[in-house]
């Protein structure tokens, strides 16, 4: 197992993968033409490094998603996305229907290009040395160039790694009020989360949006303060270990898969809970 | 400049999804079918470039089976000129995965010369996201996946992208793909006369073999079931409760 660390810094991130358990080669591909993982150059230095590999796997973040699926067509294989759990080395398990169906899918490609849903995983154990080499790096096919990022700064946690996630939903009324979605989580050293009612509404950002079209997280706890649950929101989470759900509804779907339900007002709830956790 | 947008025929947003008893598929017979969501958004902003006199002519196209028609009429009620039908299965439960509709895509790129491909970030039946992507691959193309905002301005166009953590914002050369994400607009209702309007424009139908492509499937479909459920859990009727409960788990 060979793995690439690709960026315009990249040698940290590299040093540390040599350290996984099971890698036995780290290369770094360091050029200001990977600074902004834009999609072309990177796709194109994968094909040129393809040669006899018989799996290429990235995580399913919105930066692999973006490149696999480029690099497969390149290669003239298809491509496995947001794949949950691996039967052989040609099997594989994924969602689809937003997570309505789980499909099991036998690739006949000779390659397979894949991106890994993290969450349904435990990571790989440290340990290891695996040596590290430079390589360089691959032509500038030059058709895109980056402007500009909008990423909000924030000491919270990640959102698809917090151990904790607290979500906000509909219910919640506005952007101001989301405040004590805030601090819940602030409390709790969560990341917050939102449900696409939350986020269309305006009361959230977009990268705060959990479910099917947004993030798909598996915390150890997940807390949905006035999320009603709808299907697409709960494919993105339902795979937490604990579920626990306040909203004023009794009917709400989300009732039916937390592990602990209250039925109560959020404003009283949440601040309520905030309190004394 | 034309402005080529691939729909593809889905079930309906609201439709409950049934798995099928024998584990070979989704039910999908009798079941309502619409544009995909990522699509009809995709189609709106191709008309609004029409619209601001930065597009001459909207190309819808639809590959699958022949009902994807309807799918097409809708696009044209909503306001593209034409459209493209590629014939490729006979079953509605026969899915062409995204590589060959790519290279389809590819080809009807190279007859019609767009200088925009706007394509749905993903179809909500298969949600593999990859269309975009592989057809930008297969044309050398530059791509935009997940725009939240699109500005064409002259041979270039300007994309924000949803990306983890925020938005990332790039130039890409044209012509380019651009794949749609949720909030880059809301897309129209078509009108009563547009759908009457729709039934005259042209739409053309073509075969895979009319363009050399060969769609069998890479990916081998061995069982579909439904998702693990998660057991019932317990209501609790306190904050204090809910604490006392949630702190044998992880709080």
């Amino acid at each position: 197992m060979t793995v690439l660390a690709v960026g315009a810094t990249a040698k940290d991130a590299a040093d540390e993968a040599a350290t996984i358990e099971g890698v036995s080669k780290v290369l770094v591909a360091e050029d200001a033409l990977y600074g902004h993982r834009l999609a072309e150059p990177t796709a194109a230095l994968i094909v040129s490094l393809a040669g006899d590999y018989s799996h290429i796997v990235a995580p399913a973040t919105t930066d692999a998603k973006n490149i696999l699926p480029r690099v497969a067509a390149l290669l003239d294989v298809m491509v496995l996305t947001d794949v949950t759990s691996v039967v052989d080395a040609d099997t594989f398990e994924r969602p689809v229907y937003a997570g309505n169906a789980m499909q099991t899918v036998k690739s006949k490609d000779e390659k397979k290009v894949i991106t890994f849903r993290t969450s349904t995983f435990d990571a790989a154990a440290t340990g290891g040395s695996a040596a590290v080499e430079d390589i360089a790096a691959a032509e500038d096919p030059a058709l895109s160039e980056w402007v500009e990022d909008k990423v909000a700064e924030s000491d919270r946690p990640e959102l698809t790694s917090a151990k904790i996630v607290v979500s906000g939903g509909r219910g919640v009324g506005s952007e101001e009020d989301f405040v004590i979605i805030e601090k819940l989580a602030d409390k709790l050293g969560a990341a917050v989360g939102a449900s696409r009612a939350a986020v269309d509404s305006g009361f959230a950002p977009n990268d705060w949006q959990v479910g099917q079209t947004g993030k798909v997280v598996a915390p150890d706890l997940y807390v949905a303060c006035g999320i009603s649950g709808a299907i697409q929101h709960l494919a993105g989470m339902k795979d937490s270990k604990i579920i626990v759900a306040i909203n004023k509804d009794e009917e709400a779907p989300i009732f039916q898969v937390a592990d602990f339900g209250l039925v109560a007002d959020l404003f009283e709830a949440v601040p309520a809970l905030t309190e004394k956790v | 400049m034309k402005v080529l947008v691939p729909v593809k025929r889905v079930i309906d947003y609201n439709v409950k999804v049934r798995v099928k008893a024998d584990g070979s598929g989704v039910d999908l017979a009798n079941v309502k079918m619409s544009m995909n969501p990522f699509d009809e958004i995709a189609v709106e902003e191709a008309i609004r470039l029409k619209e601001a006199g930065k597009a001459e002519e909207v190309i819808v196209v639809s590959i699958g089976v022949k009902q994807a028609q309807e799918t097409l009429r809708t696009g044209l009620a909503m306001g593209a000129d034409r459209a493209i039908l590629v014939t490729a299965a006979d079953d509605v439960h026969e899915d062409i995965e995204p590589l060959a509709v790519a290279k389809l895509l590819a080809a009807i790129v190279k007859e019609e010369e767009p200088g925009l491909v706007i394509c749905g970030k993903q179809a909500i039946d298969n949600d593999l996201n990859a269309t975009g992507q592989m057809l930008a691959a297969l044309t050398g193309y530059a791509q935009a996946t997940n725009a939240n905002s699109l500005e064409v301005d002259g041979d270039a166009a300007t994309v924000a992208r949803e990306v983890d953590g925020g938005l990332q914002t790039i130039k890409v050369k044209l012509p380019a793909i651009v794949t749609t994400d949720l909030r880059l607009n809301e897309p129209r209702y078509a009108s009563l006369p547009n759908i009457m309007k729709a039934k005259k424009k042209p739409l053309d139908e073509k075969t895979p073999a009319d363009y050399g492509v060969d769609v069998a499937p890479r990916l081998e479909i061995v069982k579909t079931a439904e998702p693990a459920e998660r057991a019932a859990g317990i209501m609790v009727g306190s904050v204090d409760e809910l604490v006392e409960n949630s702190r044998k788990g992880a709080i």
